[in-house]
């Protein structure tokens, strides 16, 4: 699904990434590791075709509407509410069964009380779950995932924990995270950003 | 060389016309020589987006910027036109004049805009972008200034450049043969230095 | 057909953020007035029709840009393009979505604008209105795509005047030209001519200004 080789990324004239490289299949959980500002998010992104990189070979063959994406801001409207913004996302990536699936998604993350709340109202925990809602809306074939876990308290860890579980069977992942021990169960390689 | 040789040629069937005319040979040539940058640039902008051709968001730039110090140049060369023909500074009634002034400011404006990002792809595909659309201005804004000049000098306005006898339009050939050389010398040298200063960014990059 | 769908969700998320946020149309409204107010102090009894058109499509162009600065407000403050651009859907629908927003915008000022200037200058005639529309595509076309531009660098408030008044003087022309002129089709034509030029220019490039 994504094959990269001798990936390098600068932003102006600082050195990002370089000479990264990976492959992730179908069925594969990569677990990406690193401490702060070893360009873990930017790989993410560039993993999520968000960015080009500055040199290197990067094949992303997964097509837009099969990935889905989590990253440091939850990409959702502060002034919409939840139903408002799962409704546009559920829109743009033609959602079959659209009102359904989101009813879905909001209850198993615990947001089916406060979906006619807006989202500016909402605290760090339920902003997550709202944005792992919306990545999970499509079912995607490849999730990419930084670190996903931040905010969340341990209700909605645990939610988090049950979904990976449920979907390591059907879809590629790649996670950044800090702080491994939790996902490693559901690793089937890793890499390590220095 | 080029430009030496350019300059060789100008000068000399210089002598034959009046202090007017030979502005005018300095003139229209450098403003064809900023017309051909632009479109240089917009070509070379065309290529960055559609072919994504590594080197050209670099000449896409190079030539932009020349293009502007001609544009300037030709702001500067019509206003002593102007000064000599009307005597005024300044004359909104020469078309000419009046698209270089609004190019001029639309491709500052491109400048404030690659000044205004860090250097990547994103910079490039943003300068390409509004490039293209400088091109797409250029024919637009002369419709418009002609249209406009209806209803601001709704008077007969008189025709810009004279009748060129045989060795006037020699002279003209030539200068302006001499002043594209010219532009394409600035244009290899100031892109050679710059691909010297990255070549040099690099090296260091490689050695740290 | 997704297009167009895609289209109407994304306009429709704007209007309804306008709704909700309420501060983007009344500072054009309140700016478009209080502007008009100032040119009459400007403006000498005995000045032309041609004066006071101009003065009309300079308070228009101004109020569209405070409206256009706007435009991409919560995408960045919230980093919301990302979600967009990821989205299975062409880029290029992001912009006719905010343009069509934009527009509706730039219409519902000028259904202000225009009886405060009849009522204040000149009285306005069906060559003005038609120009005013005409022009309105055009600003919003163009403006979009700039206020997406402007966007990513770090003085955006500053660079979007600069980037579209170079733009925008053909579009002034035109209006102006159509306002005050004996033969308002000859401008109202080149007012579309600039539509549909650079309306193609800004959706095949779009993709470019949203994406690495």
């Amino acid at each position: 699904m994504i094959h990269a080789r001798a990936l390098e990324k600068r932003y102006g004239d600082k050195p990002i990434l370089r000479g990264v490289e990976l492959d992730v299949g179908t069925h594969d959980f990569l677990l990406v590791t690193g401490p702060n500002g070893s360009g873990k998010t930017t790989l993410l992104r560039l993993c999520a075709g968000l960015a080009a990189p500055t040199r290197g070979e990067l094949e992303i063959s997964v097509e837009r509407g099969r990935l889905g994406y989590v990253g440091h801001e939850p990409l959702v409207y502060r002034e919409l509410t939840a139903l408002e913004n799962l409704e546009l996302y559920g829109r743009l990536y033609r959602v079959p069964e659209r009102r359904e699936r989101i009813g879905m998604l909001l209850e198993r993350f615990g947001l089916w009380d406060a979906r006619h709340a807006r989202a500016g109202s909402f605290s760090r925990g339920m902003l997550q779950r709202l944005a792992l809602s919306r990545a999970l809306l499509h079912e995607p074939e490849l999730l990419i995932l930084d670190e996903p876990y931040s905010g969340l308290d341990n209700e909605g860890a645990a939610l988090l924990d049950r979904e990976l579980a449920a979907r390591t069977d059907d879809a590629a992942f790649v996670v950044a995270t800090h702080d491994p021990q939790r996902i490693e169960r559901f690793a089937s390689a890793r890499l390590s950003l220095a | 060389m080029a430009a030496a040789i350019a300059l060789i040629f100008f000068y000399a069937p210089l002598d034959q016309d009046g202090l007017n005319q030979k502005i005018f040979y300095f003139h229209v040539p450098i403003a064809f020589t900023a017309y051909a940058c632009f479109g240089w640039g917009g070509w070379k902008a065309l290529r960055h987006l559609w072919k994504r051709d590594p080197n050209a968001d670099l000449e896409s730039y190079v030539a932009i910027h020349l293009g502007v110090i001609f544009g300037l140049l030709t702001l500067v060369t019509g206003s002593i036109w102007a000064r000599y023909r009307w005597g005024h500074w300044w004359v909104w009634s020469e078309d000419q004049l009046v698209l270089f002034l609004v190019l001029f400011l639309f491709y500052c404006a491109y400048f404030m805009l690659r000044f205004s990002l860090p250097p990547g792809p994103q910079r490039a595909n943003l300068s390409a972008v509004y490039a293209l659309f400088g091109v797409a201005l250029i024919p637009v804004s002369v419709l418009a200034i002609r249209l406009s000049q209806r209803f601001i000098h709704p008077v007969a306005f008189d025709k810009h450049g004279p009748q060129m006898a045989a060795s006037q339009f020699f002279t003209f050939c030539v200068a302006l043969v001499a002043m594209l050389a010219l532009g394409a010398t600035l244009y290899h040298l100031e892109l050679a230095g710059k691909r010297l200063d990255l070549r040099l960014r690099e090296l260091r990059e490689a050695l740290q | 057909m997704t297009y167009f769908s895609d289209v109407a969700a994304l306009a429709r998320k704007d209007l309804l953020l306008e709704l909700r946020a309420r501060d983007t149309l009344p500072a054009m409204l309140l700016f478009v007035v209080s502007t008009l107010v100032v040119f009459h102090f400007v403006l000498p009894a005995d000045s032309s029709d041609l004066a006071a058109a101009g003065l009309l499509w300079v308070a228009l162009l101004f109020t569209a840009l405070l409206g256009l600065s706007r435009s991409f407000a919560a995408e960045r403050e919230q980093g919301v393009i990302d979600g967009l651009v990821l989205a299975p859907s062409d880029r290029s629908a992001i912009w006719v979505g905010k343009a069509v927003s934009i527009l509706a915008f730039l219409v519902l000022a000028e259904v202000i604008a225009l009886p405060a200037y009849a009522l204040f200058f000149r009285p306005v005639g069906g060559a003005l209105v038609a120009g005013v529309a005409l022009a309105d595509v055009g600003i919003a076309a163009v403006g979009t795509l700039l206020a997406a531009m402007a966007t990513a660098s770090r003085a955006r408030e500053l660079l979007l005047p600069l980037l579209f008044l170079p733009l925008a003087i053909p579009i002034v022309v035109g209006g102006v030209g159509a306002s005050v002129a004996d033969d308002p089709a000859r401008y109202l034509g080149f007012l579309g001519l600039y539509d549909a030029l650079f309306a193609i220019i800004c959706w095949a490039s779009f993709e470019y200004v949203v994406t690495e």
